[in-house]
């Protein structure tokens, strides 16, 4: 790990990197989806000027709301901060990367997920309940298929650390594991369930019965709802790096090596380009499961997870 | 391990995760479509194996398994299936999840089987021997735990799938003469399978297999 | 008190502290402040003081020590070694807490109740003071006994009322199943030989078919007080039934002297572990997670609902223990030492944050008189206190980072992923599944406690809170909160500087089985936990918890300059519904409904729904565990027949009797001859 003065710079930048730049990725794949819709786009930079605009309001919370529920926002954040961190973005080797591995990784977005479905019942009305009932249910399976897919990536790399990962993944000759395969789609549709995306919730509903993750945001106004919904686009980020870090991890620099960076960027934002349009597609193509069929397709996303694995230790393959 | 075996061990995975899903599958099209992926990937499998060990009969046996098993048999599942008008099978004996987890019992059992042996065999593709004894077993027990007729056919299909493929790796195809006879009957099989599931439509009104109970003495 | 004491001595000071305590209360019948004030703030002292003789007990060499006491030529042995030492620390700086707040818990009891309340309970806690200590199988064997006495007498310490009655019988049967369990066990291990000393017990050398004979019968006698599965029924009953401090300490601690026993005599003394063993565990260990988390789900009792979380985290004790033994059955010490450590780690933990949950749940009570989540709602305003610690633990139990829950959780699955080592194929794609098993336990259990936490604390009150007509609820009282506080501080302290406590217990897995874990783990230094090599794996929780606090607060500030910090209060949003109530809101069965959807084959479920016409409707759900029909009815049926038909000896005439004593003087005189 390098805890000199290039890696220290390599993880500052990295970090605000992903903040500033999560947004954007949010615009890109909602211009996708306009285009497949065939709708006239909006512009790439308007979560930006979203989040400006609401940054600006006044805030409106409920009389009893206790501080739980003025604190949680900024403890997600917080949480999505500390990811963005960890995940080899850019480069691997960051100082903060020993201090959390794919495991401890899972555990933040626990975290950010207790928190809400708290905040979420703060407010004593139905919906609050239903929003952290339901995205419960869809965590408690989701949560053990992401472990089970990244366990795969860890058992082919002898580690759980994600720069001894990226590091033996990437050097290594191309080679086609089909337990990586398995991994790689059930890590898909973790993706997907845990992002709050279609198939399994739609982020753009309006109707309170059929919403996942907005009804625990319902009672959020002005900055506070800026900074969950800052959040969740650092968390799509973030997943979608881990994904790559995993699955492909080509074009990663190493800290403190200042000539491969633009190399880095460029693969990434290639990366993420088609990534979203490809997020952008599937959402088109796929509709909304009724809300008990998203358990069926989580224990598919972990049966795969784990046949991925044990295609590993059995076929060593 | 070298680019072709390589794409034959993705391909078993394939063929192992078609397994798996035709256990989960309630739409009978959808498991005809599957069925027909399976023949595919067996299909690509044989012809990689043909190519990279320059077995000319295997090339025959590839072509044999696409036109049957990709083209001929899944024509014939469906107009079946139009004709019967059977698209659902929405009850099985036990429900999916516990269903799942056994096939991954069995999938462990048949591994735990085929690793001594395939330590045994030198061809290229013997460490898929175990994924092909788990396909046999998943599409058995598919066969058990399905309660209309016609996903019964569909394992039996598959059974016959895996056991194709765990020839082809452990010794690279069978004798092209048992392959023809082997292919024959199983295309006289379905044909003789549809005769009497019409016959069963008859008699019974329905395709479900416990109303065959009736028929043993009381 | 003499300069250098050792670490035996002093141990057995604070037992003897115990015991005087324990007889002051009963002295000083009828003056409960007394017992409040004086008795349990002594016991908790004393408690610390056995806390630093356990820490120093773990670095000193093992010491030995036999006490004249006991009968004419079984006199007590003793022993203090690094595993009792780490023991003695959980059992003395979990009871501190638990003690000073049972001096504020108790503060309306009645006089007579609390001076008996406070002798079994010191006595409780030196009883398993000296289960940990014992050196030989009789003092081993009485300590254990008066450690299940006095607890049944804790817990039917509201004997009147009769459902409380047959949890104490429940709990006296399956104790003294598990009891006779053990005995057997160590006659098993001595052979004949007549020397129940443990050091006796270790030099016998047992054929395969013995250990393995000792090793079932200690497993599930120790298995029983533990509450594994099957014999885990009650447990749901006995900790709810006790008053909660009781709870705490039964759930906290006295499942801990059961792991304790299970790790003494199967490591210990039995020694040879095979893998086959350790699959056993595995298995058993996974469907009891399973088992009470399920459960646990369903629950709207509040003790009743932790008491089946306890019987999950037993399950995740036993499934670190069981991967542990697979590696040292296969010859691979070092990860074997890495389980062991996982599953004693998570035993700290339990201890820690079980208890404060049950602390927690007795300031509930004790304030607000409530039991029942579907009647709570909205404490978080007038208890804010109890809220903050009860939240503290909600987030350890859940295995969340930073806090200490997740440390052993990580500890465990960093056990699993050693799986590569191993040869057996069938075995090496097993325990990835067990580690799968762990990931879903911990993924329910962080969705139960939201319920639990949302439902009591958060939200709006459910029901009209039945204390005292204009009495407002209070927040707990201030020994309530120090006991509290203090198993919080537990909380975090375990959580953010876990490599202290790896250090030590590698000096236990040392000192049991001779192997530790890799120098590269122990000299990574303080920030970073290390368990195998660096670049394999490591976790800094300080640096998490530093840079979430240290992003929220900046956050804060930045947003406050470049913005504004302007809030306005209104009405929460209702859809357009303006007849919102408070009793819309999810109810406990409510929230375990998505659960009971998924899971349903695997509960007994009775449900009564309303039909569309019913004037009055009513929902009436019961689960029920399938083990008491499938397992203990017919077991209780086929032992009460059984006693029938003896039975039938007796006749009630005393000719029939004398009859009995004439055919066994004649059998005697014929065989005799």
């Amino acid at each position: 790990m390098n805890h000199d003065a290039p890696g220290i710079a390599f993880q500052i930048l990295q970090s605000v990197f992903v903040v500033l730049a999560a947004p954007l990725l949010m615009g890109w794949v909602n211009q996708c989806r306009a285009w497949l819709q065939n709708r006239s786009a909006p512009s790439v930079w308007l979560p930006y000027f979203a989040l400006n605009k609401l940054f600006h309001k006044d805030a409106v919370i409920a009389r009893d709301a206790s501080p739980l529920f003025r604190l949680t926002p900024y403890v997600l954040f917080g949480c999505m901060w500390l990811a963005a961190g960890i995940v080899p973005v850019l480069a691997t080797e960051l100082p903060f990367a020993p201090a959390a591995d794919i495991i401890a990784l899972v555990g933040v977005f626990a975290l950010a997920r207790v928190f809400s479905a708290l905040a979420a019942m703060d407010i004593g009305t139905s919906f609050g309940g239903l929003g952290a009932r339901r995205e419960m249910l869809i965590g408690f399976l989701a949560e053990p298929a992401m472990l089970m897919a990244m366990f795969t990536a860890a058992f082919i790399s002898g580690s759980t650390q994600l720069t001894t990962i990226v590091g033996t993944l990437a050097h290594r000759e191309f080679a086609i594991y089909p337990s990586l395969a398995f991994a790689g789609l059930a890590f898909l549709m973790v993706l997907l369930a845990e992002n709050a995306r279609i198939p399994i919730d739609n982020p753009t509903t309006h109707l309170e019965l059929t919403m996942v993750h907005e009804a625990m945001i319902l009672e959020y106004s002005a900055r506070h709802l800026a900074l969950i919904e800052w959040a969740v686009a650092i968390k799509l980020f973030a997943y979608m790096t881990l994904g790559f870090a995993l699955f492909v991890p080509w074009g990663i620099a190493r800290a403190g090596d200042w000539s491969a960076l633009p190399v880095a960027f460029a693969a990434l934002a290639a990366k993420l380009a088609l990534a979203g349009a490809g997020l952008a597609l599937l959402e088109t193509l796929l509709a909304k499961l009724r809300l008990f069929l998203a358990p069926e397709f989580l224990s598919g996303a972990f049966l795969l997870a784990v046949l991925g694995m044990l295609i590993h230790f059995l076929v060593l393959g | 391990m070298t680019l072709a075996s390589q794409i034959v061990n993705l391909l078993a995975a394939l063929l192992l995760l078609i397994a798996f899903a035709m256990l989960s599958q309630r739409r009978i099209l959808t498991l005809i479509h599957l069925l027909a992926w399976q023949g595919a990937a067996l299909s690509a499998s044989t012809l990689i194996v043909a190519s990279s060990t320059a077995q000319p009969h295997l090339y025959w046996s590839a072509a044999l398994t696409v036109v049957l098993k990709v083209i001929l048999i899944p024509w014939v599942l469906h107009r079946l299936i139009d004709k019967l008008n059977v698209r659902w099978d929405v009850e099985t004996l036990i429900n999916i999840p516990t269903t799942m987890l056994i096939g991954i019992g069995l999938a462990i059992f048949a591994f735990a089987l085929a690793t001594p042996i395939s330590q045994m065999a030198n061809t290229l593709t013997r460490s898929t021997l175990g994924i092909a004894l788990a396909s046999v077993l998943l599409a058995f027990l598919m066969m058990i735990v399905r309660r209309k007729a016609v996903p019964q056919v569909i394992g039996f299909l598959a059974m016959e799938n895996g056991l194709f493929f765990a020839a082809t790796s452990a010794t690279y195809g069978m004798p092209l003469v048992v392959e023809l006879g082997v292919a024959l009957d199983v295309l006289v099989g379905t044909f003789i399978f549809g005769i009497f599931f019409f016959h069963i439509r008859e008699q019974f009104d329905s395709l479900e297999i416990r109303h065959m109970e009736k028929l043993k003495e009381d | 008190m003499p300069a250098a004491l050792t670490p035996l001595s002093g141990a057995l000071a604070v037992v003897a502290a115990w015991l005087a305590t324990g007889a002051l209360c009963l002295a000083r019948t009828g003056d409960a402040g007394f017992a409040r004030r004086l008795a349990f703030p002594l016991g908790a002292l004393a408690g610390l003081a056995l806390a630093a003789f356990g820490l120093q007990a773990v670095w000193s060499p093992a010491e030995q020590a036999t006490l004249p006491l006991g009968l004419p030529d079984l006199p007590f042995h003793l022993r203090l070694d690094a595993l009792a030492g780490f023991f003695l620390m959980l059992l003395g700086s979990v009871s501190a807490g638990i003690s000073v707040y049972a001096g504020g818990y108790f503060r309306e009891e009645a006089a007579g109740r609390l001076t008996l309340i406070g002798l079994q309970y010191h006595v409780f806690l030196a009883s398993m003071a000296l289960v940990i200590l014992a050196d030989d199988a009789y003092l081993f064997m009485v300590a254990w006994e008066t450690m299940a006495l006095s607890s049944y007498f804790l817990v039917t310490t509201d004997h009147r009322l009769p459902a409380i009655r047959s949890a104490g019988f429940l709990y006296l049967l399956i104790a003294h199943l598990g009891a006779i369990a053990i005995l057997l066990c160590f006659g098993v291990m001595h052979g004949g030989r007549g020397d129940y000393s443990f050091a006796a017990l270790r030099a016998a050398e047992l054929t395969p078919f013995w250990s393995t004979a000792a090793f079932l019968l200690a497993f599930f006698g120790f298995g029983a007080k533990a509450g594994m599965l099957p014999l885990h029924a009650w447990l749901p009953e006995a900790h709810p039934a006790a008053p909660s401090p009781v709870s705490a300490l039964l759930s906290g601690v006295m499942l801990k002297t059961a792991i304790y026993g299970m790790v003494r005599v199967i490591y210990d003394l039995i020694g040879g572990v095979r893998w086959e063993w350790g699959l056993l565990v595995l298995l058993i260990g996974a469907g009891t997670t399973l088992f009470g988390v399920l459960y646990a789900l369903m629950q709207h009792d509040l003790k009743r609902l932790l008491a089946y979380h306890s019987v999950e985290n037993i399950g995740i004790i036993l499934l670190g223990l069981g991967m542990s033994m697979v590696f040292i059955g296969f010859g691979h010490p070092a990860a074997g030492a890495l389980g062991l450590i996982a599953a004693l780690y998570h035993t700290f933990n339990h201890a820690v944050f079980k208890g404060l949950l049950f602390l927690g749940a007795g300031s509930i009570l004790h304030s607000a008189k409530l039991r029942d989540l579907n009647q709570m709602g909205g404490l978080i305003r007038p208890m804010p206190t109890t809220a903050f610690y009860f939240l503290i633990g909600a987030l350890a139990i859940s295995a969340l980072p930073p806090l200490n829950g997740f440390v052993s959780e990580w500890l465990t699955f960093q056990t699993a992923l050693q799986a590569p080592l191993l040869k057996n194929g069938v075995v090496r794609s097993l325990l990835p599944l067990f580690a799968a098993t762990l990931a879903l336990a911990g993924a329910l259990t962080a969705m139960c406690f939201v319920k639990v936490y949302g439902i009591a604390f958060l939200g709006q009150p459910r029901a009209a809170r039945p204390a005292a007509a204009g009495a407002a609820v209070r927040d707990a009282g201030n020994m309530e909160r120090f006991g509290m506080a203090w198993l919080g501080a537990g909380c975090f302290v375990l959580g953010l500087f876990p490599t202290s406590f790896l250090l030590m217990l590698n000096r236990v897995g040392v000192s049991l089985t001779g192997h530790g874990l890799s120098n590269q783990a122990l000299e990574s230094g303080w920030l970073w936990l290390v368990p195998t090599a660096p670049d394999q794996a490591s976790y800094a929780p300080v640096i998490f918890l530093g840079v979430i606090v240290a992003v929220t607060l900046l956050t804060f500030l930045l947003v406050r300059r470049f913005y504004h910090g302007r809030v306005r209060f209104a009405d929460p949003w209702d859809c357009g519904f303006p007849e919102q109530t408070p009793r819309m809101q999810d109810t406990a069965d409510a929230f375990g409904q998505p659960i009971r959807h998924v899971f349903g084959p695997l509960y007994r479920m009775k449900r009564q729904l309303p039909g569309p016409d019913d004037p009055a409707p009513r929902y009436v759900l019961k689960i029920e565990d399938r083990h008491w029909f499938l397992l203990y009815l017919p077991v209780a049926r086929l032992a009460a027949y059984l006693s029938a038909k003896i039975g039938l000896l007796q006749r009630g005439r005393i000719s029939i009797y004398l009859l009995y004593s004439f055919l066994t003087l004649i059998a005697l005189l014929v065989f005799a001859r």
